[in-house]
């Protein structure tokens, strides 16, 4: 596959890897936090980490946009979903994500709720056409990277005047979330691998508050085996050089000023939160998009009254804290055992790009305590 | 969720979309955020959007760094293999 096979060329994978090797002091641990879910899926799914000098330690962030959405939000989308009129469209990861009780839309779709799987959102919008004695309403989910489409759906429903179609708002801003995580009196992060895709919307600019304010280095990585190790590689170069600077090392598509389109969607049809709740991170402020006022008629927050509860994670999932950085799958007592992608107590289990779901997939069958740290 | 997969623009079918092939499997893709992209050309797509023309020059310039440092691990002493990465599909 032209523009994927060529970066993970194996000559190349262990050629950078063995250039780490001479960009660390001997004994000085470091903390990477890869940001990105997709990032630490291809770490785990290539073995990148066995390949990381000892004192490199990588660790997981909240770059998940499926695991940091509360149980009680979860709960209040079954609630929409179970209505009789309503047709619920959702990315298919949402399905077996855990709400209260255990309870999910797959869950509530073999109760006989109409639940629907789709690739995009205007698939829901053609639905809403197709189906006009149906109430469509589309789980908006996703980092900037996903809310443009959903943007450009409410435009278009809006110019065709589709009246059965709404959209159920979550997505959410990584700047916002690594504030948090920066802020954090236990995080020790040292440098961050900047998301990629979503940084084709936002651009590089937006990660510039890390190295002015927190003095740290971000490099903007792709999600192939060389793309990630170049990305580590250059954050040891800049920490071995006292520097703290964003640099985008996925130029093949990302521009430092973004897709200007994507924004203009975002800015048009979505306004701010005040603050939203995310899952082990507590409430964010300005980390979470709304329907805008222009496009109050498709927003499914005020067409459906919604319980808005909010529920606490099960005490044994430790979700919050390996979206922090501050736990490994491993070190949750559930993992594996109470809890797997079959019967998942928490969302980074389900997820396709949660944390916990890709130590399952790639790396359970090593003993605990042979993990590669 | 957040991957975006690559694909080459086969023809525009209107101002807001393109047939896009992804290896074979073919898809209609809104590329209202990529107008100028154009036949030939590769996206980045997402959830059936182009967010992102793939540029050719930055892709091979990336090529480029990787090559050099595969050719910075082998010896002098050592015959020099090809060591020159291309994109899938050129001729060298």
């Amino acid at each position: 596959m032209r523009y994927v096979d060529e970066y993970r060329d194996a000559e190349a994978v262990r050629a950078i890897a063995a250039e780490l090797r001479g960009l660390v002091e001997p004994g000085r641990r470091v903390k990477l936090m890869e940001v990105c879910g997709g990032h630490t899926h291809a770490i785990y799914r290539h073995g990148l980490e066995a390949l990381l000098p000892g004192e490199v330690e990588l660790v997981h962030g909240p770059g998940c946009p499926v695991c940091v959405i509360p149980m009680g939000r979860v709960d209040d989308g079954i609630s929409i979903a179970e209505r009789p009129e309503v047709t619920f469209a959702s990315f298919g990861d949402m399905l077996r994500v855990p709400g209260g009780r255990r309870r999910s839309l797959l869950e509530a779709k073999a109760r006989g709720a109409d639940v629907r799987t789709v690739y995009s959102p205007l698939d829901a919008l053609g639905i809403a056409q197709r189906e006009p004695e149906r109430e469509v309403v589309f789980f908006g989910v996703g980092f900037e990277t996903t809310a443009p489409a959903t943007a450009l759906t409410l435009q278009r429903a809006r110019e065709l005047g589709v009246g059965n179609f709404s959209v159920f708002c979550n997505h959410v801003l990584i700047g916002p979330a690594l504030r948090a995580i920066l802020d954090s009196p236990d995080t020790e992060i040292d440098g961050f691998v900047g998301p990629g895709h979503v940084s084709t919307v936002i651009g590089t600019r937006p990660y510039d508050f890390v190295c002015s304010e927190y003095a740290r280095p971000v490099v903007v990585a792709g999600f192939e085996p060389t793309d990630i190790l170049r990305a580590v590689a250059m954050l040891l170069r800049q920490l071995r050089d006292g520097r703290a600077e964003v640099e985008n090392a996925y130029g093949r598509v990302v521009r430092d000023e973004g897709n200007p389109r994507a924004l203009a969607a975002l800015d048009e049809v979505f306004a701010v939160r005040h603050d939203f709740e995310w899952r082990g991170l507590g409430a964010i402020p300005r980390s979470g998009l709304r329907i805008a006022d222009a496009y109050a008629d498709w927003d499914a927050e005020r067409r459906f009254a919604v319980p808005g509860a909010r529920i606490e994670d099960p005490k044994a999932c430790r979700c919050g804290d390996v979206l922090r950085g501050l736990a490994k799958p491993v070190d949750c007592g559930v993992f594996g055992t109470a809890c797997t992608p079959e019967r998942p107590l928490g969302t980074c289990m389900v997820s396709s790009e949660g944390a916990c779901a890709a130590y399952y997939a790639y790396g359970r069958h090593l003993a605990r305590d042979k993990m590669p740290v | 969720m957040c991957l975006g997969v690559p694909g080459q623009i086969l023809e525009r079918v209107d101002s807001d979309l393109a047939r896009v092939d992804f290896t074979g499997v073919r898809r209609t893709v809104n590329v209202a955020f990529t107008p100028d992209a154009e036949p030939g050309d590769w996206v980045l797509v997402h959830v059936g959007f182009a967010l992102a023309r793939i540029d050719e020059d930055e892709a091979r310039a990336t090529l480029e760094l990787l090559g050099e440092a595969i050719a910075a691990e082998l010896d002098a002493s050592q015959p020099e293999p090809s060591n020159s990465l291309q994109l899938a599909g050129e001729a060298p």
